[in-house]
Parts: C-alpha cells; structure tokens; sequence
C-alpha cells in the first residue's frame, strides 16, 4: 500500500530515483550542503589564517565568553556556549525523531516534534543575540595606541578590572556630544566613550596597584602583564578609550577578532534563522495534511538535512572559535 | 527496497543513544577547556598543542555521528556517502594546510624578515 502511494507521488513530483538511490530532492539538498559547509569552511580557515599570522597577540576566547545569564561579573567561562550547544543538539535530536515520526506517518507526533525544533532554534538564536550584546557592550573597557595595541587594566591580583573600577570623573567634563538635539547632525564625530582618556589616566595615576596587560601571550599561555614603571611608561602611548566591540575596534585585542566573530557566529544565525523559517513553513504544512496527501513525510527529511547542517557547522565554530 | 523495509520499524532508541553520545563528548570538550591540564595545554606537536589535537578529533567524532546518525548518510549509498563526506574532507583538508601553512609563513616574516612593509 506504502508503495504504490510512493509510486504516484514520484509520478507526480519526479522523484524518480536516480543511480545513486537517492530521490532528487534529497540529493540536491545534500549538494547544496556540500558547497554551503565549503563556504564555512573557507570562513574558518580565514579565521585560523589570521591567528597564525597573529599568534602571539590573538585573544584567549575563553577570558572574552565568560559571560553566564543572572551570574554577573562571575567567570563562567564557556559554559554559556556549551549550554548553547546542548541546545543545538536537542533541537536536532527533536528534528530526527521528527523525521522517524514522518516514516511511520504519525502525523501528530510529528507536528509536535517540529514545534520543539522550532522552539529549541528561537531559544538558541536568542542565546546568541545575548552572547552578540554582552560582546558588542564589553564588560571592562580598554585603551588603544597609537599604534593600535589594545591595552587592558588590571587590580593588585592580576584579574582584569573594568574602567569604572577606578576611573575618577571628572565633574567638569564639557559633554561634547555630537547629536541631533545640539543641531550637530551634520558632523560626522567619533562616538564618545563614557570615561574619557584623561579621566582613565587620572583614576591610573591615583591607583598604584593598577598594572597593564598587553595583548602578547606569554610561554605559560596568559597575557603579559606589565610592571607598574612599564606600566605607566606604557600608557603615554594611549590615544583613545575602546569600550565593547565593533567592526573597527574592540577591546579584547587584536581588531580582527571581533570581525570573524561577527562575520562566523552571524552568517551561522543567518543559517538559523532560515532553518526556523523553513520548519515553520513544514510545521504547517504537517498541519495542514499537505504530506499526507502527498502520501510522503520527505520534505520534513529534506528540512531536516538542512537543520542538521546548522547543528554540524555549530559544533565546528564551537570547537575553533571557542575552544582551540 | 531495502529503505522502505526500515522505514515502518521507530529508530528512536538509537536516536537517543546518539544524543547520548554527543552530549558527552560535549561534556569532555567543555571541561578539557576550562580546566586546560598543563600536560595536554602546553606539548606541542607541529606547533599545535595536545589539546588542540583532542579537540579537533572529538570534532569530527561529533561531526561523523551528526553526518552519518541524523543525516542518515549511512542508509545512502557508498557511492554517494563519498560524493558528499569524500569530496567535502579532501576540498577541507587540503584548504586547511595550504592556508595554515601560509599564515604560519606571513607570521615568521612578521617576525624575523626584513620585509615587513611589503605584507
């Protein structure tokens, strides 16, 4: 009976199996899986290029994601990525028990697997927009040289300490905002950070225990932290405060990290969310009975190759962004 | 025929065998990263520390269980299981050495050539 429904559909849709056993649909996708996991790769590869070419100063992951959900300013390192990882994970287990509800024809079980992938994606992009703010906002603040070193602070223990920890304000600061409401729209400023340079170098002074950290990593795989007489030599060098990321600058060091960061982690939630679009459009459809006239669960097997290839680009940019 | 003969029977307990197993390897990777043992972080071979090394093998451990489990790519055939892992590990493979090569390169001039200014 199964198969002679099969049989109609293939008649209909064109599914006709080809040599290598494989309906068109699933093979096509399978192709556009190939070149796809190609393009991450020459993403990645990009990423380990310009770390060997700046192996010495690029920036250990594991002290830039230390960020965890209702544990602020604890060191939670990585496990926020993890806890996103699992999550990726369970999505695609949801997805394949989804598919193996798809052979039986269930059409209900399937219809409820799909709705918890679906969930399980809105819940990892929305993981990620929170690991993009806490990276865009920064959580210490930095200078930068003039010759585009970054330069972080540090307390008496050697642990990094934010510019607010020690900045001394400046009562009488001119607040030289260039906005709309003071009729400077039209000049085109630098964006203004909240403690300026001066207000930096003046709480520096104030703290003697306050030592730089470099971004050179040192044999023992930490980052060089200066003498207090370096220090201080060092810091005439600074032209500017850096607070958070963005595409020119950030304040974990090398002005590169962050692109990739942006460009890997976005083009895969780009991925995400076009998978959650495509498995809402399926999830529908189940509803509706669509494959169940069609006699033929495939496109959810086909959405869910798709799906997959999210979770397995994931588990690649976990490894070489995050861990190595 | 053959599919259409496993296609009726559920494969959910292998399903979450797999989940299983991609979840510890998980576990292993995140705990070898945040504890970093010195015995593994700080040996290196070819310029790569040990644990870079276990972690890139656990990769693709994961990687094969995703490919090969969920994807169902051991279901295909032989033939087109290596049109798609064999063609995508060697295009890989062979982008990562060339690449990583050359950085390693452009990075020794950075630090002792006397061309700097051209890169």
């Amino acid at each position: 009976m199964g198969a002679t429904v099969t049989t109609e559909a293939t008649e209909v849709r064109g599914d006709a199996r080809g040599p290598l056993n494989v309906s068109y649909g699933k093979m096509m996708m399978w192709y556009f899986i190939l070149s796809d996991s190609l393009t991450f790769c020459g993403f990645l590869v990009g990423y380990g290029f310009t770390r060997y070419k700046f192996m010495d100063t690029w920036p250990i992951a594991d002290e830039v994601f230390n960020h965890f959900p209702f544990l602020h300013g604890v060191d939670a390192p990585m496990y926020y990525v993890a806890l996103m990882t699992f999550i990726l994970i369970f999505s695609s287990v949801t997805m394949v028990l989804a598919v193996d509800a798809g052979h039986q024809m269930k059409r209900k079980k399937v219809a409820t697997y799909m709705f918890l992938t679906i969930l399980g994606g809105l819940v990892f992009i929305g993981s990620q927009a929170w690991e993009w703010k806490n990276f865009i906002n920064g959580s210490y603040g930095a200078v930068e040289t003039t010759g585009g070193s970054i330069l972080q602070f540090v307390g008496e223990d050697g642990k990094q300490i934010a510019l607010a920890d020690f900045a001394v304000v400046d009562p009488n600061k001119k607040d030289a905002t260039l906005t709309r409401a003071n009729a400077t729209w039209f000049v085109n400023g630098p964006s203004k950070s909240t403690y300026s340079l001066a207000e930096v170098q003046a709480g520096f002074d104030a703290n003697p225990t306050i030592r730089i950290r470099t971004q050179k990593t040192t044999d023992a795989k930490h980052k060089e932290i200066l003498s207090r007489e370096a220090s201080v030599e060092r810091l005439k060098d600074a032209v500017l405060v850096v607070e958070g990321a963005n595409l020119i600058r950030n304040e974990y060091g090398h002005k590169t990290f962050a692109d990739f960061f942006f460009f890997i982690t976005g083009f895969h939630g780009f991925h995400v969310c076009t998978g959650i679009l495509i498995n809402i459009i399926i999830f529908f459809n189940v509803l509706l009975g669509t494959y169940d006239r069609r006699g033929s669960y495939e496109m959810v097997e086909k959405g869910g190759l798709y799906w997959h290839f999210v979770d397995l680009v994931w588990v690649f940019v976990f490894t070489f962004f995050y861990l190595v | 025929m053959a599919a259409e003969a496993t296609a009726h029977h559920s494969n959910a307990k292998k399903i979450w065998k797999v989940f299983f197993i991609l979840s510890a390897i998980t576990i292993v990777e995140v705990a070898l990263g945040i504890f970093k043992p010195e015995s593994l972080h700080h040996v290196h071979i070819f310029g790569l520390s040990l644990l870079n090394y276990i972690f890139i093998v656990l990769t693709i451990w994961k990687a094969y269980y995703i490919m090969w489990s969920f994807m169902h790519l051991e279901q295909e055939k032989t033939a087109f299981r290596w049109t798609v892992a064999g063609v995508l590990s060697f295009l890989c493979v062979y982008l990562i050495t060339l690449v990583l090569i050359e950085g390693n390169y452009v990075y020794e001039v950075f630090q002792h050539a006397q061309y700097k200014w051209i890169f």
